[in-house]
């Protein structure tokens, strides 16, 4: 399933690197994050979700420690 | 501003003033040198300090090579080298860049918002204790909401009571204003210009149009474009090399000649070139304010992707049947065969058709008025792309084209006249034939011109005839048409027309998103033109036409084609100035001033360029 998320990122190179962060967590079958509309959509398995939604929190927070989600 | 623009604006502020404060002790013989560079120290801390932690907590995190680390070590480096006024300025005006950034990008969101203002904040329910103000997302369907003048219609329904004219300016463009009664559908977005309106909601607010357009837009930056993603790449391989051709830069050339200082200094203004930052924000703002202007003129594009591959449309496939014709037929002669009346054969038409949902057959229904429809009718079969055929009182009725009769064995006299001929035969006898005409939009010849004059190519794809295809096609001064079509051959049309296609261009489809979806998305591009409110074609298409206006396909492609030259601007300049400034810094012509060009001036002229593209024409 493919969610949106309301997101908080502060630069456009903030908004790719946390994208390259996320990209590499277990599970994730895709991810983009736009800085210009402060959201991301997230693709995974439905079963997984939270978990996996909760990884990529924590993989952004690694390389941007500004960043927010909201969900 | 954010609490966020606001305290870069205060550090901005402080910074200059305790940098002028400094330039002014300098100056001053009686005080001592070590006095001024330490309120030197204090400037660079008050603009300086998130970057050098935020630089710090990178490292930590093994993420090195990003802008914070680059402006930290080239600013360190200067302090060390006694170069503190440089530090001071290359941090100060790193930090007004960042801020003009956050301005400009906020501002334009705050655009995008203001042109898409079709979201309704409220619906008046109506319930048995009276009307009630509440927020869209609380209306049930089938609930019934009043829609007074002047006010938004907030979710899509049915009008029950109440006429009026309904301005849909902000959905499709322009204001070309519609009249609804009791019983048509209303779409939300419109305003209601007329009397009061009762609406019985018919879906939620969520699957509402408005929704569906808001999300829509507000979800194609995620849709990125390859040059955006190009560009990412880009950067990440670019800053870490910059960064080792800094280190190279400072040590081999100072072992050689032993100027330690110099080599430094030039390899430090290295850093501070190396930022990516103008590129990847002026990129997605490209993209962003090119679809936000295009929503605004009823066009709506899914994504990044899209706008690159609409600015590279070489050939545009078009559906004639509404799409280049009204769509709405009308009866316009009929041609009794010897010995029938042209009352027996229209009467005998109507009744064959009487449960189709074709077009035609509802012309041939409307065309004969009030018919006596016998209870016995008891096959009717619709043979797609051919006809019907039908069993009413023992008789079998067909009504169809040519090639309907000739599977059933009937001898019939072609028709060679312009317009769909529908032959109507009964018990295996010839009754005749009926032409049935649809008119051409008014817009689409001028469209057509403006396409071929742009050295797009046009084919014209039809279910119809050959005959009634030439006389649109001649009218329109199309060269290429497929005709007689069923509706899966269309997808195979468009397939050999992508695999017949001569050089780089992308092959587009334009139709009404009726029937159509599998070949909206089959082609390279999918437009769906008249799509207000039909949920399939937006769902299929890359880019969705709010109205009926063909002009629409030219202004889609003018603005995607605007956006990728931006693009393209942006991506030469930054590229091209970083490159030279790294010459000119590695051979000591470029100093720190020429690097703070490179870097933040370079970023400010291409946001600049990109906000270009959210103006309205």
């Amino acid at each position: 399933m493919t969610k949106k998320i309301r997101i908080e990122v502060d630069c456009a190179a903030c908004a790719a690197k946390v994208e390259e962060a996320m990209r590499s967590v277990p599970g994730v079958d895709s991810v983009s994050v736009s800085f210009m509309t402060q959201k991301m959509s997230l693709e995974a398995d439905s079963n997984l979700f939270p978990g996996i939604l909760n990884d990529c929190l924590k993989a952004a927070r690694k390389v941007e420690p500004d960043f927010e989600m909201e969900f | 501003m954010t609490k966020k623009e606001k305290k870069r604006l205060n550090s901005i502020i402080i910074c200059t003033v305790l940098m002028l404060a400094a330039l002014l002790l300098e100056k001053m013989s009686s005080v001592p040198q070590w006095a001024s560079i330490c309120v030197f120290l204090f400037a660079y801390l008050a603009a300086g300090a998130d970057v050098l932690l935020k630089a710090f907590s990178g490292i930590r995190s093994g993420e090195i090579f990003d802008e914070n680390f680059l402006m930290a070590v080239a600013t360190v480096g200067a302090i060390l080298l006694g170069d503190h006024r440089e530090a001071v300025s290359v941090m100060l005006f790193y930090q007004i860049g960042e801020l003009f950034q956050s301005l400009a990008v906020s501002r334009s969101r705050k655009n995008i918002a203001a042109l898409m203002d079709i979201r309704p904040d409220t619906a008046n329910l109506e319930t048995e204790g009276g009307i009630l103000t509440v927020d869209p997302e609380e209306v049930a369907e089938g609930s019934v909401i009043i829609v007074r003048t002047g006010e938004k219609i907030p979710i899509d329904g049915t009008v029950i009571e109440g006429s009026g004219v309904l301005n849909t300016a902000a959905l499709t463009g322009e204001s070309k204003p519609r009249s609804v009664s009791e019983g048509d559908a209303v779409i939300s977005g419109c305003v209601n210009n007329g009397s009061l309106l009762r609406i019985r909601t018919t879906k939620t607010f969520s699957d509402s149009t408005v929704s569906k357009i808001l999300d829509l837009v507000e979800n194609s930056s995620l849709k990125k474009a390859r040059s955006e993603a190009f560009i990412t790449r880009f950067a990440r391989y670019y800053t870490p090399a910059v960064c080792i051709s800094a280190l190279l830069l400072a040590v081999i050339p100072s072992l050689v000649t032993g100027d330690w200082r110099t080599w430094i200094h030039r390899a430090l203004t290295f850093l501070v070139i190396s930022c990516p930052c103008a590129l990847l924000l002026s990129i997605p703002l490209a993209f962003f304010g090119s679809i936000g202007g295009a929503s605004r003129s009823g066009i709506l594009i899914k994504g990044g992707t899209d706008v690159e591959s609409i600015s590279a449309i070489g050939t545009v496939v078009l559906d004639k049947t509404g799409t280049l014709t009204e769509g709405s037929f009308s009866v316009s002669g009929l041609y009794p065969a010897d010995g029938v009346s042209e009352e027996e054969l229209i009467l005998t038409a109507a009744l064959a058709e009487t449960y189709s949902t074709h077009p035609i057959a509802a012309a041939i229904r409307e065309y004969a008025g009030d018919i006596e429809v016998p209870s016995d009718i008891r096959e009717a079969s619709d043979i797609a792309g051919h006809g019907v055929k039908t069993v009413c009182s023992g008789n079998t009725l067909l009504a169809g084209n040519r090639k309907l009769m000739t599977a059933e064995g009937i001898a019939f006299t072609e028709n060679e006249l312009p317009g769909t001929v529908v032959y109507v035969a009964a018990n295996g006898k010839y009754l005749g034939s009926i032409i049935i005409s649809d008119t051409v939009k008014p817009s689409a010849p001028a469209a057509i011109n403006a396409l071929s004059s742009s050295g797009i190519s046009c084919i014209m794809l039809t279910g119809d005839n050959r005959e009634s295809a030439a006389i649109v096609a001649d009218a329109l001064g199309i060269t290429d048409y497929r005709a007689d079509l069923l509706p899966e051959d269309k997808v195979t049309a468009v397939e050999s027309i992508i695999a017949e296609r001569t050089g780089k261009g992308t092959v587009a489809f334009v139709g009404d998103g009726i029937n159509d979806a599998p070949v909206l998305m089959r082609a390279d591009v999918g437009i769906a033109m008249g799509a207000l409110g039909s949920d399939a074609a937006i769902e299929a298409a890359d880019a969705v036409l709010m109205d009926d206006d063909l002009g629409k396909i030219c202004k889609a492609i003018d603005i995607s084609r605007r956006c990728m030259r931006v693009v393209k601007e942006n991506i030469a300049f930054a590229l091209g100035v970083k490159a030279l400034c790294l010459i000119l810094g590695s051979i000591g012509r470029a100093g720190m001033w020429a690097a703070i060009f490179a870097d933040v001036g370079v970023m400010i002229l291409s946001v600049i360029n990109s906000a270009r593209l959210l103006k309205k024409e």
